[in-house]
Parts: structure tokens; C-alpha cells; sequence
């Protein structure tokens, strides 16, 4: 993804096998996204697992008003998607898009594993898919 | 508490009028409450309003009269209408005043909602990347309840369907013509599993409640319907509402489960009382999921009572009897007061052709929002 740089900076670890950047409360519970500012204090940052089951999951249809910044100039070459939540077990349930997979594809509770993706012609941004089995 | 009743009741048209503004909206339901009432501006004590997109109510006063009173502006997004309400009844129940008005208006553009994460305290990618969608919420929770409970997507078909039929027998309504359930069933898909049909759209419209002490509504003679309980309630720790980029893995609790027995407890009666319900159906899975979690039935009888039309005008418990959302439009600050009109009018029996047969007694209305906030109003006859 050459070129490409991610939608927001902190969202997930520089690393080989990148992982999303959460926060541990003093409580122990697991916050997705690390919160900033004054709500910052406490929280511990804490990198999510890449791999979880998928919770639930929908499609988007047509082309969403600003603030989307998807690919593509207007409704005439929208490309529906398909976004869910994951759950990350014992850790958080995370909204997401996702990727390499149809609709008729998913089932609740299926596995799902981490990706970094490119999302238009400026950003990469983060995504689920179905695991690849070996 | 002093018993509050509501003894007029208005309504402009929901749907799309070009030649009014969202508050000129609500000034004409204002004047039709008061004519319901046979009252004029002047006699109205206090008043509490509001709306999302229209600007302040407290400005009304410039068309209907400038008599001193007290106007309070109400902001509290998809609980503006309940939470005016709930202030006029507490105005009258406390016995400062005797009679006060709760009012309520909108217009908005076209299509969905957008919203921006910085009012939401959400981040920037969040939106960017397509994720801060209303009616992507609504989906999710559907779609997950559905495969936990059994729910058929002909069931959310169904909920369209009566709910096009009720709005044909609705002046009010908007969307005044029936819809088959194959067009229903077979619309573009807007968020898998809801199509076109199963989603209501942003809307105009006003509705303005007039609210009397027991003595008032003697000495004018007037035709009263009482207000037994009104609830509203914010989110409690690990919901799952709109606008979530993520959610506890520990389940939590639901505004409307919350609202709905604080509201039974406060009437002193059950599900089992109720009438006529108005639930928020933002979309037919809305509806759906609203009836269990407003305790009327188990999660995935559902299923069965739309088979068996149990929530029909002529059924067990109607449900939505003017189309609710889905037929009505949502025009944010007047939508939780049109449930309570329409309660009112089903229980004062001028509800038409439309008209709950038997007599209701006592009518059931609920309204949820964002970020996560419900607001219950029982009333009885």
C-alpha cells in the first residue's frame, strides 16, 4: 500500500502484524478507541487481538453524505459495503468494514481476522474478513 | 402529585409541506390544540418545545400572541416531544399552574441523517470511513436479534405492510396509500435485511398537547384523557446504541427496558392493561425488538403475533394505529408527540377510520433516539 497513509494516526500498531490500539480502564474493561484528551487519564493503551467472531453484520447500500470519504466521486460509481461488529473475545466487540467476503457469506459467530486495507485514494483504514484456513 | 389530563390535542400534517416553515408547522398545531380545547392563547399559563432542525419554539410567541408566558425551549434530540411533555405535566402536576402547553416541530431535508462525529464526541474516521450511519444501527441490531430469536425477514415485510395500511386510514400520515408485500419484500435493500419500505424517512410536522389540572378540565368542560405515568431514561453502562464504535463483550442494560417499567410501576399497571400501543419504529426491526423490550411479549413471539395479527387495529394489542414512523415520517421534535395524539384521540374515540373498536382505555407510547434514550407515556381514559 505504497503511497497510501492510514485514516487516522494511533488506530492501530506499526508492526508487521498490525493490531488496533484500544485502552484498559482502571476498571479492567477494554475501550475501543483509546479515548484522548481528559478522558485519556487512567486508560492504559492496549493492543486489541487480530483475530475475534463476527457479532453481528449489514451492508450499506447507497452512497453516505459527508463525512464519508469512501472511494469514488458520487452515487454513480458508489460500490456498496459491508461493515459489522466483531468480538474480540474477553476483550471488546469493535464496529468494522468487511472485507473479501459477500453478504451471503457471513454468519453470526463466524471467525474473523484483522486487516489493514486501502480505503480510497488517499488512506488505508482498518477492516475485518473471514480467516483464510490454511 | 395533582392528576395532569390532556384536553386538547393538535396535529399539522406530517410529510412534506414546501409553503411552511417547521415552526409555522407547529403554530398550526398549536391554534387546531387550542380550538380542541376551546381555549385561546392567552388562557395557556406556561409551554415547553422544542425541535431538532427548526430552531427555537420559544419564538412562536411572535405568531400566536404576546402574552408574557413563560416558554421554555427543549433540545434533547429524539426526546424533545417527551421530555416537553413530561415539564408541562410537572408544571400542572405541582400545582403552579393549571394549564401549560407541550409542543413540538420539524422539518428536514431529504434522505438520511448525517451526522457529524464532533457533536457526538466520536473521531473523525469514524464518519469517514462510513460507519456513522442511523440506519446502519438499526440493521445491526436487527440482523443479530433475527438470527438470535428467530425472526423471519417476511416478519419485517409484515410490519411495513400494516403499518402503510394503517397510514391510509390516517388524515395525519404521510405515506397514504397501501403497499403490497411483495413491493416491500422486494424494494432495494437499503442495510441488509431492511429494504426501502422497512425505513422511515425525515420528515415535517408538528403536534402541540394541552395539558389541565383536574379542576381546569371541570370548569371548562372539557374532554380529558389522563396522563398515568410519562418515564424517560438515558442509557445505562454497556447498551448498545447508535454511534458506537464498539461495544462492552459484558451485556448490558436498554434505555427502553428501563423507561417502560419505570412507566408500568408509576401507572400501577402491566402490559397486559394496555389497549393501544404507539412503539418507535424507526424501521420494521425497530417495532419488532420494541415490543419485547416494552415487556409485551417474549423476545421471538413476534413472529407469531404478526402471523397471527395480533398487532392489527382489530387485533389483541394495535400497534402504531397511524402508520407510526414508517407511515408518518419522523420529524425528530414532533415525533413522540404524535404517539401521544394519536393515543389520545384512540382513547377519546375520534380515531376515524382508524378507530380501535371496543373503546381503549388506556393507551401505551414510546419513543428511543439517540445517543440512547427512551421516553414512555401511558395514558388513561
Amino acid at each position: 500500500m505504497s503511497g497510501l497513509s492510514p485514516i487516522a494516526e494511533g488506530l492501530w500498531t506499526d508492526e508487521a502484524k498490525p493490531r488496533l490500539i484500544g485502552g484498559r480502564l482502571q476498571s479492567g474493561q477494554i475501550v475501543f478507541p483509546m479515548p484522548e484528551g481528559d478522558a485519556a487519564q487512567g486508560v492504559e493503551p492496549y493492543n486489541l487481538s487480530r483475530k475475534g467472531t463476527l457479532w453481528s453484520f449489514t451492508s450499506q447500500d447507497f452512497r453516505p453524505k459527508s463525512p464519508y470519504e469512501g472511494p469514488g466521486e458520487g452515487p454513480h460509481d458508489f460500490k456498496p459495503y459491508l461493515i459489522g461488529y466483531i468480538e474480540l473475545p474477553g476483550e471488546v466487540i469493535v464496529e468494522s468494514l468487511i472485507v473479501d467476503a459477500t453478504l451471503n457469506e457471513l454468519r453470526l459467530g463466524m471467525p474473523m481476522e484483522f486487516a489493514v486495507v486501502p480505503f480510497n485514494a488517499k488512506h488505508t483504514t482498518f477492516a475485518f474478513r473471514p480467516e483464510q484456513r490454511a | 402529585m395533582n392528576n395532569v389530563y390532556i384536553i386538547g390535542a393538535g396535529i399539522h400534517p406530517f410529510g412534506r409541506t414546501d409553503h411552511r416553515s417547521g415552526r409555522e408547522q407547529g403554530v398550526y398545531a398549536v391554534r387546531e390544540a387550542l380550538a380542541d380545547a376551546g381555549l385561546e392563547w392567552a388562557d395557556i399559563e406556561c409551554a415547553y418545545g422544542g425541535s431538532s432542525a427548526s430552531g427555537s419554539a420559544d419564538i412562536m410567541v411572535n405568531e400566536l400572541g404576546l402574552t408574557g408566558l413563560p416558554f421554555v425551549n427543549v433540545a434533547n434530540g429524539c426526546a424533545t416531544g417527551g421530555s416537553s411533555l413530561a415539564s408541562a405535566q410537572y408544571a400542572v402536576a405541582s400545582g403552579a399552574y393549571d394549564l401549560a402547553l407541550a409542543t413540538g416541530f420539524d422539518k428536514h431535508d431529504r434522505g438520511a441523517f448525517n451526522a457529524d462525529p464532533k457533536s457526538y464526541g466520536l473521531p473523525e474516521w469514524y464518519g469517514q470511513t462510513g460507519m456513522m450511519l442511523t440506519t446502519q444501527f438499526f440493521a445491526l441490531k436487527i440482523q443479530r436479534y433475527m438470527q438470535s430469536h428467530g425472526i423471519s425477514r417476511t416478519t419485517l415485510g409484515r410490519v411495513a405492510e400494516k403499518a402503510f395500511r394503517n397510514g391510509s386510514k390516517t388524515d395525519h400520515a404521510w405515506r397514504r396509500s397501501p403497499v403490497d408485500l411483495d413491493t416491500i419484500m422486494n424494494a432495494p435493500m437499503i442495510n441488509d435485511p431492511l429494504t426501502k419500505y422497512m425505513f422511515c424517512s425525515p420528515a415535517e410536522g408538528g403536534v402541540a398537547l394541552i395539558l389541565a389540572s383536574e379542576k381546569k378540565m371541570r370548569e371548562l368542560g372539557a374532554d380529558g384523557v389522563r396522563i398515568a405515568q410519562i418515564s424517560v431514561r438515558t442509557r445505562p453502562p454497556n447498551s448498545f446504541e447508535v454511534f458506537q464504535p464498539a461495544i462492552n463483550v459484558v451485556e448490558g442494560g436498554k434505555p427502553t427496558i428501563l423507561a417502560s417499567k419505570a412507566a408500568f410501576e408509576g401507572a400501577g399497571i402491566g402490559p397486559e392493561d394496555i389497549d393501544v400501543a404507539q412503539l418507535q419504529d424507526t424501521e420494521s426491526g425497530a417495532e419488532i425488538m420494541h415490543m419485547a423490550e416494552n415487556g409485551f411479549c417474549a423476545d421471538g413471539d413476534q413472529e407469531k403475533w404478526l402471523v397471527e395479527g395480533r398487532t392489527e387495529i382489530s387485533g389483541k394489542l394495535p400497534v402504531n394505529t397511524d402508520g407510526g414512523c414508517l407511515a408518518c415520517g419522523e420529524p425528530v421534535g414532533a415525533s413522540g408527540l404524535r404517539q401521544v395524539y394519536e393515543n389520545v384521540q384512540q382513547l377519546r374515540g375520534r380515531g376515524g377510520a382508524r378507530q380501535v373498536p371496543g373503546s381503549p382505555k388506556v393507551g401505551y407510547s414510546h419513543v428511543y433516539g439517540a445517543p440512547g434514550l427512551a421516553a414512555v407515556a401511558i395514558l388513561e381514559r
